[in-house]
């Protein structure tokens, strides 16, 4: 609960209208709160209260999330199906498992605009920062699987023939994977080279330190 | 093609009214004219063009049923 504004007005329900106004949102996006319900002005002139309400913005992610994504979903021939979970700061759209390939994309291309793309647009309407991550199936979880699996075996093979090897490019989470696989190998050790969209993972061969 | 940018747009920017785009038909592409207010373009453009560049994947993306290329340019 973040936005909010405070209304005077002469009743409850003008004090809210001129709210919501100000918000520009509809009553069902709104949460009230009356302060005060003000009174009534003895022949509608003298004293009297105005009423005083606070009307707080609801966050609805749901709605958000659909309207961004439908209509892309919709022109890729995909079924306007999805999962929306909030969990505390982590927001994650899971999307039908039905013709993938094209949301996904070369390297996961596509997902990983989309997801960018939907982190801004809910970031825009939110007034705390929430992660947005997209899905597809089981596309990531697979994916991580398969990131893992290869760390392990160029890793062994940069071990055997004593020579670094560079990857392929990759996004910061994918080359996240890497290291973090990696991080505990005492035969090699693993750094970025490149810029962006070019970042590549290299391992390299670290001799066994004999030193001291 | 013209209604699915222009709602990614207006989603993206702060005056969702300013947001236009102009369709130029080619025998094998289709050019998208995007136009949004001036203090907008940094929210359609982004930090060295990521923004613009994640719109275009998308845009390519969606296009890939219809058999053509989909150019967007974001009009100053």
């Amino acid at each position: 609960m973040a936005q909010f504004v405070e209304k005077e007005g002469r009743t409850i329900e003008a004090a809210i209208e001129e709210a919501l106004e100000d918000l520009n949102i509809e009553m069902k996006n709104a949460e009230i709160e009356v302060l005060d319900e003000g009174s009534k002005r003895l022949f509608g002139l003298l004293g009297g209260r105005n009423a005083v309400v606070r009307v707080y913005k609801k966050e609805n992610f749901e709605e958000i999330v659909k309207n961004f994504m439908n209509p892309i979903l919709d022109a890729m021939g995909l079924e306007e199906e999805m999962e929306i979970v909030m969990d505390g700061d982590i927001l994650t759209v899971k999307l039908a498992a039905e013709n993938i390939g094209i949301v996904i994309g070369r390297r996961g291309e596509t997902l990983d605009a989309l997801q960018y793309l939907l982190g801004l647009v809910v970031n825009k309407s939110s007034e705390r920062f929430i992660r947005v991550t997209l899905d597809v199936g089981n596309y990531r979880e697979k994916r991580e699987e398969t990131l893992i699996k290869l760390a392990k075996r160029l890793a062994d093979k940069v071990t055997k023939n004593r020579k670094n090897m560079t990857l392929e490019p990759m996004n910061p989470y994918e080359r996240r994977i890497i290291h973090a696989t990696l991080q505990n190998y005492k035969s090699v050790e693993t750094y970025s080279i490149g810029e962006e969209p070019n970042r590549k993972v290299v391992i390299k061969y670290k001799r066994e330190s004999k030193q001291d | 093609m013209k209604e699915l940018l222009e709602n990614i747009a207006r989603n993206l920017v702060d005056n969702p009214e300013d947001v236009s785009v102009n369709e130029v038909e080619g025998e094998k592409s289709l050019i998208l004219e995007l136009r949004v207010a001036n203090e907008d373009m940094g929210k359609v453009i982004g930090k060295q063009g990521r923004i613009a560049k994640a719109i275009r994947t998308v845009m390519k993306a969606a296009a890939v049923r219809n058999n053509k290329r989909v150019v967007v340019e974001i009009i100053q």
